[in-house]
C-alpha cells in the first residue's frame, strides 16, 4: 500500500468527521449514556489497517479536537487516543490476521484503558462521584465493532485506494 | 512526546487561562459539525411550521394575542410597583439593582457528555456573552454561562451535580442552596434542618447572592418534604420551573453588577441585541 494518496486520506479524514457528528448527536436521555466512543473506533480502525498513514500524531489531533466538541479539560482524550493507538500501531500485524472475535477482546481493552485514563483524569480534577453508567459506552463500543468494522472496510475497499 | 504534550496541556489548563486562545482556536474547526448534527433538528422544526394548518395557526395566534393582552395588564402594574419599591427603598437608604439586558440564544440539539448537564447554544464571544453569566427561559432559572467560546458558548444547566444556586422560599424569604441532582428536572435542598419552615409547592426564587444570578427570579417549586429524624438535615426536592428539556429559546442576561441608589438608565452592553427586561 504506498503511502501518498490524497483520496484514500481525505476519507479518513471524512470518516472521522463523521464519528464525530456521531459523537453529539442528540440522543434521547435515557440513550445518551450508552453512546460508544465513535472517534477512537474509527482512529482504531484507520491505524491498524493503514499504519503508515495513521500515526500517533493523527490520534492526538484528534483527541484534542474531540476535547473541545465535548467541552473537556484540554488535552484528556488527547491523552487517551494517542496511547490506545500507540498500543494498536505496535500490535498492528498481529490484529489485522485475529478473527473478529479476537478482535473485539482487544477493542474491549483498548476503549477499556481509554475510559480508565478518562476516569483518572476526571478524578484528579475533582473526585466526583460517577455513576455506574461511566463504563457503558465501552461495552456498547465493543458491540458496535463489527457494524464499524464492515462499514469502514466498505468504504476502504468501495473504490480500491492505489 | 504526544503524552508528555497532553501532560502538560492538561496542567495548564487546570492552572488558569491561558490555554483559552488555543481552544477558541481549535473551535473554528469544530462549529461546522456541530451546526450539522443540529441541521436535521431545524429541518424537522421548519417543516412541521409551513405544514401546519392555517385554521391551527390562526388558533394558535389567538391565544397568543390573548395572552399578550394579559401580560400587557400585569405590566403596566408592574411598572408602578416597580416605582414604588425604588422609592421605598431610597427612602430606607437601601441599594437597588435594577436594567437587565437579555440576549436571545438559541439551543443546538447535541449532546456533550452524557452524566453532565451541559448544553450548547449559538450565540458565543461574538456577541459579548462571558462565563457565569445567569441564562434564563420564560419560565424560570435554566442555569449559567459555563464558558464561551467565539461562536457558540457552553451553558451548565441548574440540575447539573456540578452546580449549585442560592435560592429563597418566597413565601418567607428563607435562604438556601439548590444543588442539582443529575436526574432532569429535579433540583435537592441539602442543607435545611428538619423544623424549616418549607412546605410543598413553595416557590423558590433566586436569592442574589453570590452574585452570579439577580434576584428575584423564579427557580424551582417543592415537592418533596421528608424530615429525617435520625439525621441533622431534612431531605427536599424541587422542580424547575424553567422547562430544561423542551425549550430551544434561552435568553443569557446582563445584569448591572453596579447597585443604583436611585433610578437611573441602565446601560446596554454595545454588541447585544438588546430588550428591556421588566421582571425586576
Amino acid at each position: 500500500m504506498p503511502i501518498n494518496n490524497y483520496y484514500g486520506f481525505g476519507r479518513i479524514i471524512f470518516s472521522l468527521a463523521c464519528a464525530m457528528c456521531l459523537r453529539i448527536a442528540p440522543w434521547p436521555y435515557d440513550l445518551a449514556s450508552f453512546n460508544p466512543d465513535w472517534v477512537l473506533m474509527v482512529l482504531i480502525y484507520w491505524s491498524i489497517t493503514f499504519p503508515e498513514r495513521v500515526g500517533i500524531f493523527h490520534a492526538w489531533t484528534f483527541g484534542l479536537l474531540t476535547d473541545v466538541l465535548t467541552g473537556r479539560l484540554l488535552g484528556q482524550y488527547a491523552l487517551a487516543y494517542s496511547l490506545v493507538i500507540y498500543i494498536c500501531l505496535k500490535l498492528h500485524k498481529r490484529l489485522r490476521r485475529f478473527p473478529l472475535l479476537q478482535q473485539e477482546l482487544f477493542i474491549f481493552c483498548c476503549l477499556l484503558l481509554s475510559q480508565l485514563l478518562l476516569f483518572l483524569i476526571k478524578n484528579l480534577q475533582h473526585p466526583a462521584q460517577l455513576h455506574g453508567t461511566f463504563w457503558w459506552p465501552v461495552i456498547t463500543g465493543t458491540l458496535c465493532w463489527p457494524v464499524v468494522y464492515t462499514l469502514l472496510r466498505f468504504v476502504r475497499l468501495s473504490k480500491p485506494v492505489k | 512526546m504526544a503524552v508528555i504534550t497532553s501532560v502538560a496541556l492538561l496542567i495548564t489548563e487546570q492552572r488558569g487561562q491561558q490555554l483559552d486562545f488555543l481552544r477558541a482556536t481549535l473551535s473554528f474547526f469544530i462549529e461546522p459539525l456541530r451546526h450539522l448534527v443540529d441541521l436535521p433538528t431545524v429541518l424537522i422544526e421548519q417543516t412541521t411550521e409551513s405544514i401546519n394548518s392555517y385554521v391551527e395557526l390562526k388558533n394558535e395566534n389567538g391565544r397568543l394575542r390573548d395572552e399578550q393582552l394579559i401580560h400587557q395588564t400585569r405590566l403596566l402594574k408592574l411598572e408602578a410597583l416597580e416605582k414604588e419599591n425604588i422609592r421605598l427603598r431610597a427612602l430606607l437608604e437601601n441599594s437597588f439593582k435594577l436594567g437587565e439586558q437579555v440576549l436571545i440564544a438559541e439551543l443546538l440539539a447535541i449532546n456533550m457528555a452524557p452524566y453532565e448537564h451541559i448544553l450548547v447554544v449559538n450565540k458565543g464571544t461574538r456577541f459579548g456573552v462571558h462565563p457565569q453569566q445567569p441564562v434564563l427561559d420564560a419560565n424560570g432559572v435554566v442555569g449559567q454561562v459555563f464558558r464561551a467560546l467565539p461562536l457558540s458558548s457552553e451553558i451548565m444547566l441548574i440540575t447539573d451535580p456540578n452546580h449549585a444556586i442560592p435560592v429563597q422560599v418566597n413565601r418567607n424569604g428563607l435562604l438556601t442552596i439548590a444543588v442539582g441532582s443529575g436526574q432532569p428536572n429535579r433540583l435537592i435542598l441539602p442543607f435545611l434542618p428538619s423544623n424549616a419552615d418549607i412546605h410543598p409547592g413553595d416557590l423558590l426564587i433566586t436569592s442574589g447572592l453570590g452574585g452570579t444570578f439577580p434576584q428575584g427570579y423564579p427557580v424551582a417549586i417543592v415537592d418533596e418534604f421528608t424530615s429525617q429524624p435520625n439525621k441533622a438535615f431534612a431531605s427536599i426536592t424541587a422542580t424547575p420551573t424553567a422547562k430544561l428539556d423542551r425549550n430551544r429559546e434561552l435568553m443569557i442576561v446582563w445584569s448591572n453588577s453596579a447597585p443604583v441608589p436611585l433610578i437611573a438608565k441602565p446601560q446596554a452592553p454595545e454588541t447585544a441585541v438588546t430588550e428591556e427586561n421588566a421582571h425586576q
